[in-house]
């Protein structure tokens, strides 16, 4: 039998504590990200059981989902249940002396930007949060992912969870994209190949030259929306460009710490001859920018396309898609290039670090916004924030016309007041298109930072290519 | 937890594929601190106009199925975020069973800690299935956990998979946190050889 291991498999192998019989698994946790919606019950859970937390020194908390994201926030939360939550936060991570940024902290923002910021987040960990896009730590090579509250208060307690092994899958992006291509495109294009069940039951590993070119701050893009496409996890090995974001961090080791991890960090890939259980490829130059039109995040086509038909699809879909184009407004043969939108949202721990800011703002140099259209920038972080003042891009975001909001997902889910009126279009740099997901009747397209530039400055859908 | 053995219910039909955990519980309903009362916004925005009058064409919404405590469902069932409401609105609703092709994997994950059975069926199956609950109270639908059973109204079994590990947790109603404190020593070891090979974890 060969003894060849793909990075999943090292990465699961170093942290099972425990195996039983049938392939359960207990897995070692070695970070736990918590926020403030997903845990309040957890919490409770311990208290009411008489447990402590088992590794307060691995557990990070901070608030992002309820935050309001508007300059006067230092005066509090109007809303009451966003604020019980986030003062339950408040009181749990004293109570049990986890690390935490509270809303005040420079440092807060979305946790899946904070950990990795922070050095938390470091190669061939596994990481674990209440929130589905903790897929986003597999950029650096940590197995990362998802859990639900009972998993959540099941970490805390002990610092495992009960787990059985996905299947590998590969995806390999081969070549170089071409100019106006990110990684946001990359990886709606792969969920428009797989469909959003196309990764159920395994751990994606994205690889291939396109992925090797990308900055950390795309690779967690990537990663981010593994979950998109089902997929436990995303997973990117580690390379020079991860140990030199890593390098002095805050929580990233020093001295002969960080030699002796760096010695085990350059293990952390799929050997040659390691087995994937399923494999896509993809050429780098086949990509183009993309947009979703309907209301699942597979509902992706290339900028330049028409709405597509009902019939265009088989099964069970012929319904979804008759249902999401009526939600949408929107009626096959038109195309894209001509919806009209209303607001643009530029943010999310897809899309809300630094070199998003970067690639919205260089679109939006000396223009404007389109008259009537409303806009905002919301960073992942305090610190993203702080250094986007400093390199300018805020004032290039004020002068065109965007609010320029302190750090929360924001209008990524719409928990707090960042929301969409029923029938408002938004062209969004976050992660989904669910009904409702932005608000109530609101109408989600995803796309990169640039194309959504590209629509604030044109009011519509828009080719980023023709402003380049 | 409730042990899961039997149950004989009614199921609402739902085809639709890709059902989110948005549609299952909008956001507006995750700043409870609290695991329970979410039944009553289960699928809100599908379920009432923005008055909060019921639609009445949504099936929760019908006569039949206002005691359903199974759902068959359109594929990829759950998918979307991470949220443990999602099985916490359904249990409260009344809701202790899903059949459909898949699962979202947090989704079928979360069920188990909650008492619910996720039901993985092969696609004639559940088109059977989800014919058979277009009957409404005039068609009850049976699981037996313990044999790994469906059966239709009329007596059609279908066989289906689960985890010896969860189904062994339905059965008896057992906490994954109890059974792990079982097992502290071990992880006591693992922790202690692991922090002497990675000191920087």
């Amino acid at each position: 039998m060969s003894t060849a291991k793909t990075l999943y498999d090292k990465i699961w192998d170093a942290h099972i504590a425990h195996q039983d019989q049938d392939g359960t698994c207990l897995l070692y946790i070695d970070r736990h990200l918590v926020h403030e919606v997903t845990s309040p019950q957890a919490f409770e859970g311990l208290r009411m059981a008489g447990r402590t937390v088992r590794a307060p020194h691995k557990t990070i908390a901070v608030p992002d989902h309820n935050v309001p994201t508007t300059l006067d926030r230092v005066k509090g939360i109007d809303n009451l249940e966003s604020r019980i939550q986030v003062e339950a936060l408040d009181k749990n991570a004293k109570d049990f002396g986890v690390h935490y940024y509270p809303v005040s902290d420079v440092r807060q923002g979305i946790v899946h930007i904070v950990g990795p910021e922070q050095g938390w987040t470091l190669p061939g960990m596994t990481v674990v949060c209440g929130d589905s896009h903790t897929a986003t730590h597999g950029a650096f090579g940590a197995l990362a992912h998802g859990i639900g509250t009972s998993e959540v208060e099941h970490v805390l307690a002990t610092q495992t969870l009960i787990q059985k092994k996905s299947l590998n899958m590969k995806v390999e992006i081969t070549g170089s994209l071409k100019p106006g291509v990110t990684a946001k495109d990359i990886t709606l294009s792969v969920i428009g190949k797989t469909g959003t069940a196309g990764g159920t039951g395994y751990v994606i590993e994205y690889c291939g030259d396109a992925i090797k070119e990308l900055s950390m701050e795309g690779r967690m893009t990537i990663c981010n929306m593994a979950i998109e496409g089902g997929a436990r996890a995303g997973l990117i090995a580690p390379d020079e460009k991860t140990f030199a974001y890593c390098e002095g961090r805050p929580h990233a080791p020093k001295g002969e710490e960080w030699k002796q991890a760096l010695k085990y960090w350059q293990t952390l890939f799929s050997d040659e001859d390691a087995h994937f259980d399923k494999v896509i490829t993809i050429k780098g130059e086949d990509i183009a920018p993309v947009v979703t039109w309907g209301t699942s995040p597979e509902d992706v086509l290339p900028i330049n396309s028409k709405v597509p038909a009902p019939n265009d699809f088989e099964g069970g879909k012929v319904e979804a898609v008759k249902r999401s184009l009526k939600y949408m407004g929107l009626n096959p043969g038109m195309s894209l290039e001509d919806v009209t939108i209303d607001t643009v949202f530029i943010g999310s721990c897809t899309n809300g670090r630094i070199e998003d800011l970067r690639a919205a703002a260089e679109i939006l140099k000396g223009k404007k916004i389109k008259e009537g259209l409303r806009g905002m920038v919301v960073p992942g972080s305090g610190l993203v924030r702080a250094q986007a003042e400093e390199e300018g891009l805020a004032d290039i975001f004020k002068e065109a016309g965007f609010e320029w909001r302190l750090a929360g997902c924001s209008m990524c889910l719409a928990m707090n007041p960042d929301q969409l009126q029923p029938g408002e279009r938004c062209a969004a740099t976050s992660n989904r298109n669910f009904e409702g997901r932005q608000g109530r009747g609101g109408r989600t397209h995803l796309m990169s930072p640039q194309m959504a530039a590209a629509a604030a400055v044109t009011g519509k859908l828009t080719d980023v290519r023709d402003l380049l | 937890m409730e042990k899961f053995n039997k149950l004989t219910g009614i199921a609402a039909p739902m085809p639709l594929v890709n059902i989110d955990t948005d549609m299952i519980i909008p956001k507006q309903f995750l700043k409870t601190i609290k695991r329970s009362g979410l039944g009553a916004n289960l699928f809100d925005e599908m379920r009432f106009d923005k008055d909060g009058n019921e639609i009445p064409d949504f099936v929760l919404n019908k006569k039949a199925y206002k005691n359903a405590e199974i759902i068959v469902a359109g594929e990829n069932f759950g998918c979307g975020s991470s949220r443990e409401h999602a099985p916490w609105a359904l249990l409260d609703f009344g809701i202790k069973c899903v059949i459909s092709i898949s699962y979202a994997d947090i989704f079928y994950n979360n069920c188990f800690k909650n008492g619910i059975l996720p039901i993985v069926l092969k696609p004639e199956e559940v088109d059977l299935l989800m014919e058979d609950s277009k009957n409404g109270e005039n068609a009850r639908i049976s699981i037996d956990l313990e044999r790994q059973i469906v059966q239709s109204s009329e007596g059609i079994e279908f066989s289906f998979e689960i985890d010896e590990f969860k189904k062994h947790c339905l059965l008896n109603g057992l906490d994954d946190i109890g059974l792990t404190m079982e097992k502290v020593s071990i992880i006591d070891e693992f922790e202690e050889n692991y922090q002497k090979k990675m000191p920087w974890v």
